[in-house]
């Protein structure tokens, strides 16, 4: 529970973008390789108590990364990303997507535009993530979409706390 | 037809009728003046409102009258809540990732 860290959310409904800004406790190259490296993605990326699992990870332009969450009970949603723009420590766009196992677009769920961008601040490194959709309505059919047993916030959270608090 | 709500106030007209009659019930003639546009778009967007639930009418003497349905309201704000949690959830997961990072490479 980083209260100390900058946690910014907003939502502009005007152009259906979600922005969110957030400070980590880390310098810039760690935090960049967290963010495009698959064996450390796959510890963070899904919320718990699903898992995330990287089938295919190409770190360049027009390449992609192909991965799963899973949940407890192994019901699996394949995502993609393609890779668009990368600056290399500064920034990198994909364009990301619901598909199959293997990497096939489901065109029954919304695309979204994602732009995130890396900058130093002091020891810490700050992330600015825009979200972008095509519609208001594309955006909450998302967050219907397998994240349902997601937000069951009781038990796991109370781990991570006490993870959190034996640590310190 | 049940409306979706996020539909509804993806239009920005439809915004700014919601900030309108956030403050006081109106007729759809009041509130029509307040907009470029015709009358019957505003009924339009009006109707779209009441199907979804975000406005309800009543009647006053042979007058209608538009006012905001304020728990649906919530409903939005409880939504958008839940996509935080999601980010705050892979932030925390993150922040641990690093701080093992951290130690790995001293």
């Amino acid at each position: 529970m980083n209260n100390l860290l900058l946690f910014e959310f907003s939502v502009n409904k005007e152009n259906n973008t979600v922005t969110v800004t957030r400070e980590f406790a880390a310098s810039r190259d760690l935090v960049w390789d967290a963010w495009t490296k698959p064996e450390l993605l796959d510890q963070w990326w899904a919320p718990r108590p699903y898992r995330n699992k990287t089938k295919k990870m190409d770190f360049r332009v027009g390449g992609y990364w192909l991965y799963a969450m899973i949940s407890p009970e192994n019901e699996t949603h394949w995502c993609k990303a393609d890779y668009q723009k990368i600056e290399d420590q500064v920034s990198y766009s994909c364009l990301d997507a619901f598909c199959d196992e293997e990497g096939n677009i489901n065109v029954a769920f919304p695309r979204s535009q994602w732009n995130n961008r890396f900058s130093d601040n002091g020891d810490n490194t700050t992330v600015a993530i825009t979200v972008q959709y095509n519609s208001l309505e594309d955006l909450e059919k998302v967050i219907q979409m397998g994240f349902k047993e997601g937000f069951t916030m009781g038990l796991n959270q109370l781990d991570e706390l006490l993870q959190t608090v034996t640590t310190k | 037809m049940r409306r979706d709500v996020f539909q509804a106030i993806a239009d920005p007209t439809r915004r700014a009728i919601i900030a309108l009659i956030a403050l006081q019930a109106m007729t759809p003639n009041a509130i029509a003046e307040h907009f470029d546009t015709t009358r019957q778009a505003v009924s339009k967007h009006l109707r779209v409102l009441t199907e979804c639930d975000l406005v309800k009418q009543e009647y006053q003497g042979r007058e209608i009258y538009y006012s905001l349905q304020i728990e649906k309201m919530k409903e939005i704000d409880k939504w958008l809540s839940q996509f935080r949690k999601i980010w705050e959830k892979r932030f925390n997961q993150l922040d641990t990732v690093l701080k093992t990072l951290k130690t790995h490479k001293k």
